[in-house]
């Protein structure tokens, strides 16, 4: 099939590209697997968190950082892009949030009652970033298996803050034998239920500036019903992000789905992408599984957006060989050898973590010699060499970055 | 990956490995959210499959699963969570039996073939509320269900022998399917000149159900049976070879994928059939990109709500509709962007799920409501009927549209 371009990856990294190209009015089909990575992630746009000392101005400190660190992805793309990229993502997401540009992190609960640096936040959890000593409640539901207000209150009022922090637990009334949290939140969007909720949580409030819950208020009309429960509850309520299913990044993914929707974009999910047809440094196709038959789309450009060794844009094997499947990249900053690959604690500096594929300022695959791989082949996300991304919270903020670069440098060489 | 691992890997029970616990696909489930009597992709497909020995069934809620294949869609890792499931739902049937209910609406086939000569009279008959009341009590059919309408003038009929045209040029194969049949005759009729007046001489050999409504239903013997037959007939000597092309999504999904990969034939024919079946867009997309689509359109200035059906996009195709009837003057077509209208063939006809799938299709129909457009277009019967129900919207093949702006007479 023919396309302007064609993008490879549904996650953050692969859709924000997507909507750049469509916005810019070129033809864009995407492909994926599956669904990205977005539904598991909290959705804060994290930029720089941890460099390795807690960051406060990631703005601010990025020159530095780029400085000390040439071979990262922001070094490459240039920190003067970060703010504009911020500011694209506000624009796009509308009435999600993520308001206004990124001169400080803030401080944000996690759903453990732990503290970590956040970057632009949607606005579900902006009143969760609290002032020291403030008096919050925590509140969940008997039942629901993700997350326990207890251990949120006791960890906040003992954490850096000193919040003084009180759990609710509240019962589920009626039927729902399972709170399976897409059961949950499709029920929170009836006001009902909505009503039945604030009616047992409002007696037991007392001074409290703000009510988190886990977040689970709502997939498609989340505002309205965070909105609505502030109401009835008389102060501000915020979302504090769970484990997977993460419903902050599922409402990010509908966005900006529905954003490529409008801008004419396309989206395939279940295709792979297998290989590719090039004639002298330029890619002219390429091949992608659609059972019965192999499909071979034609495009001027292609972003690789397919994630990083847990995507399946990176295949290890189970001797560390690792490679990159469908355009054979060369990879860089990978172990020396397996012994090097994993350390014992989970959140220590791996050996791979900065194993990626190394590119230039257009965000091209660069070979061993320094040249670009292709004239035509662009890498957004994950998949980038040089970041840490678990360590240094910036995973996102480098997929927003890293993605429109890409476009922007793909629809430079569209015709 | 070694080619053992990679066989193991890509199997359909073998996918199950690659399960992340990531709960992407309950997340995109349409059922999950909506009842509670399905526990989700997750737990019922690779969770539950560790534990079918193939002795008892542990898990009876997989029975709710619409089969939709979304969750196959979305899992990042490979896992054919749908197609596990299927698997597993016939093995539930084994061993609890086929309701009679789920053996008549798995055969369109004989319901057309039954309903034809008195059709005047179904037709009234399921229009009557006290009747409909009888069929739920009786057969366990919601009263309210979208059912089709029979048609006394059926495909085969309006064709008699004229089952080859030889107008000269190309010879193509057309797959019509029973709904197209006995239902909807009209859709085959737009199709064959639609397809003509791109200069193809269209071949309509004589063809049976593909058993897709069996396999949904639990009934594997009989869909294998039905599916060997279709490909005999879609590959005699004269035809072997020839493309073959589809109106019904989900039918030709069935010849495509899911023969192989749910019913688990595997022969040589039926590969090569796969490998030679197109949906209608995806085959008339194919000509455009090559130049040699007819784009002597007339304008059709309507505004037409375009619904992609889960069967559809279970082929990775895209959505083709569109790309064709982007093309036409005047037409402004708008994407309708949700996943399931809740059908899912005939599971939101059966009483215990009429609700369910009611629930599943309502942001689609709200959506539709909200745009007022002057049509809906789908490409699946099964969805076209419950859209129509849910929405009270006219719902079309697009072939209608684009039958129009070839100056096709509108219905
Ligand atoms: C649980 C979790 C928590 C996170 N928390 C944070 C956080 O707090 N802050 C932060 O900044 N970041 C966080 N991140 C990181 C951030 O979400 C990701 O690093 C980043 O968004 C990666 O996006 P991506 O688009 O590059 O890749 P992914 O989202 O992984 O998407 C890869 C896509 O490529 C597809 N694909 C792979 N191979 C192929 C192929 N051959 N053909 C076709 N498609 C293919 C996949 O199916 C998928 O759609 C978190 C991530 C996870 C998983
Ligand atoms: S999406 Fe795939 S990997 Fe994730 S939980 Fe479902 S089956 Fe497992
Ligand atoms: S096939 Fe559809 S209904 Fe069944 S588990 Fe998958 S997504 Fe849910």
């Amino acid at each position: 099939m023919k396309t302007d371009v064609l993008v490879i990856g549904a996650g953050t990294a692969g859709l924000c590209a997507a909507v750049r190209l469509a916005q810019a009015g070129r033809r864009v089909q995407v492909i994926a697997t599956g669904a990205g990575s977005l539904g598991l992630a909290p959705a804060t746009i994290d930029v720089l968190g941890y460099a390795p000392e807690p960051v406060e101005d990631p703005l601010g400190t990025l020159p530095a950082f780029v400085a000390a660190h040439p071979g990262h992805p922001y070094a490459l793309m240039g920190p003067e892009r970060v703010a504009p990229a911020l500011a694209w993502l506000s624009a796009v997401a509308g009435d999600l949030g993520y308001p206004g540009t990124l001169s400080r992190n803030r401080l944000l609960p996690t759903a453990l009652g732990a503290l970590r640096p956040a970057g632009l936040l949607p606005e579900s959890m902006s009143a969760g970033a609290l002032e020291a000593g403030a008096r919050v409640v925590i509140a969940s539901f008997n039942g629901y298996r993700d997350f326990y207000p207890h251990i949120v209150a006791a960890n906040l009022s003992a954490g850096s803050l000193a919040l003084d922090a009180r759990p609710v637990d509240l019962v589920w009334e009626g039927e729902l034998p399972d709170l399976a949290p897409q059961r949950l939140w499709r029920r929170m969007e009836e006001p009902e239920v909505r009503a039945r909720v604030a009616r047992s949580l409002r007696p037991l409030l007392d001074g409290e500036v703000a009510v988190g819950f886990p977040a689970i208020l709502g997939r498609e009309h989340g505002g309205d019903v965070r909105r609505d429960l502030e109401e009835r509850l008389e102060r501000p309520v915020f979302e504090i992000p769970t484990l997977p299913p993460s419903l902050p990044g599922l409402r990010l993914y509908d966005l900006l789905r529905a954003a490529l929707r409008r801008a004419g974009g396309r989206l395939t999910l279940g295709e792979t992408a297998t290989g590719f047809r090039a004639r002298g440094g330029r890619l002219e196709a390429v091949l992608a599984s659609q059972p019965p038959r192999e499909d071979e789309y034609l495009a001027q450009a292609v972003v690789l957006a397919s994630g990083g060794v847990s995507a399946g844009g990176i295949e290890v094997d189970s001797e560390h060989r690792a490679r990159e499947p469908v355009f054979d990249l060369p990879l860089s900053e990978l172990p020396q050898d397996s012994a090097e690959w994993f350390q014992e604690e989970y959140f220590g500096e791996h050996g791979f973590d900065r194993a990626g594929v190394a590119v230039d300022a257009l965000s091209r695959p660069l070979r061993a010699d320094g040249e670009p791989v292709f004239e035509n082949l662009f890498l957004a996300g994950a998949e980038l060499a040089g970041a840490s991304p678990w360590r240094e919270k910036s995973g996102e903020g480098i997929s927003l970055v890293t993605a429109l670069r890409a476009a922007e440098a793909a629809l430079e060489v569209c015709a | 990956m070694t080619d053992l691992m990679e066989r193991v890997a890509g199997s359909v029970r073998g996918s199950l490995d690659q399960c992340v616990k990531c709960t992407i696909c309950e997340s995109a489930c349409p059922v999950m959210p909506v009842t509670d009597l399905f526990l989700g992709p997750k737990t019922v497909g690779p969770q539950a499959e560790r534990f079918r020995t193939g002795e008892h069934s542990p898990d009876h809620s997989v029975d709710y699963c619409s089969g939709c294949g979304i969750c196959t869609r979305v899992c990042p890792q490979g896992v054919r969570i749908a197609e596990i499931n299927s698997r597993a739902r016939a093995e539930l049937k084994r061993e609890q039996g086929v309701p009679l209910r789920d053996r008549l609406i798995a055969r369109p086939d004989v319901m057309g073939r039954l309903a034809r000569p008195v059709a005047p009279l179904f037709n009234a008959a399921m229009a009557s509320p006290p009747v409909r009341g009888l069929t739920q009590r009786v057969l366990g059919i919601h009263r309210l269900a979208p059912l089709p309408r029979a048609n006394g003038r059926t495909l085969d009929y309006r064709l008699g022998r004229r089952r080859s045209r030889p107008l000269g040029g190309r010879r193509i194969v057309y797959f019509h399917g029973c709904s197209t049949n006995y239902y909807e005759p009209r859709v085959g009729l737009m199709a064959i000149a639609i397809l003509e007046h791109q200069g193809f001489q269209v071949e309509v050999p004589a063809q049976g159900c593909c058993g897709l409504p069996m396999q949904s239903n639990g009934i594997f013997d009989g869909a294998r049976r039905y599916v060997r037959r279709l490909t005999e007939q879609l590959s005699t000597p004269d035809l072997d070879g020839l493309q073959v092309v589809a109106t019904s999504t989900s039918c030709g999904l069935m010849l495509k994928r899911e023969a192989r990969e749910i019913l688990g034939v595997e022969d040589d024919s039926l590969r090569r059939l796969a490998a030679r079946t197109y949906d209608i867009f995806e085959f008339l997309r194919d000509l455009d990109q090559r130049g040699e689509l007819r784009t002597d359109f007339h304008p059709v200035p309507l505004t037409v709500a375009y619904h992609a059906p889960c069967q559809q996009q279970n082929q990775q195709i895209g959505k083709p509709a569109l790309d064709v009837l982007s093309l036409v003057p005047e037409l402004r077509l708008v994407e309708l962007d949700r996943d399931c209208c809740g059908i899912a063939g005939t599971y939101g006809t059966k009483a215990e799920k009429y609700e369910i799938a009611m629930r599943v299709g309502a942001p689609l129909f709200g959506d539709i409501l909200e745009l007022a457009p002057d049509l809906v277009m789908c490409d699946s019967e099964t969805c076209r009927w419950q859209i129509r129900h849910g929405s009270g919207y006219p719902t079309v093949h697009p072939l209608e549209i684009l039958y129009r702006a070839y100056g096709g007479r509108p219905v």
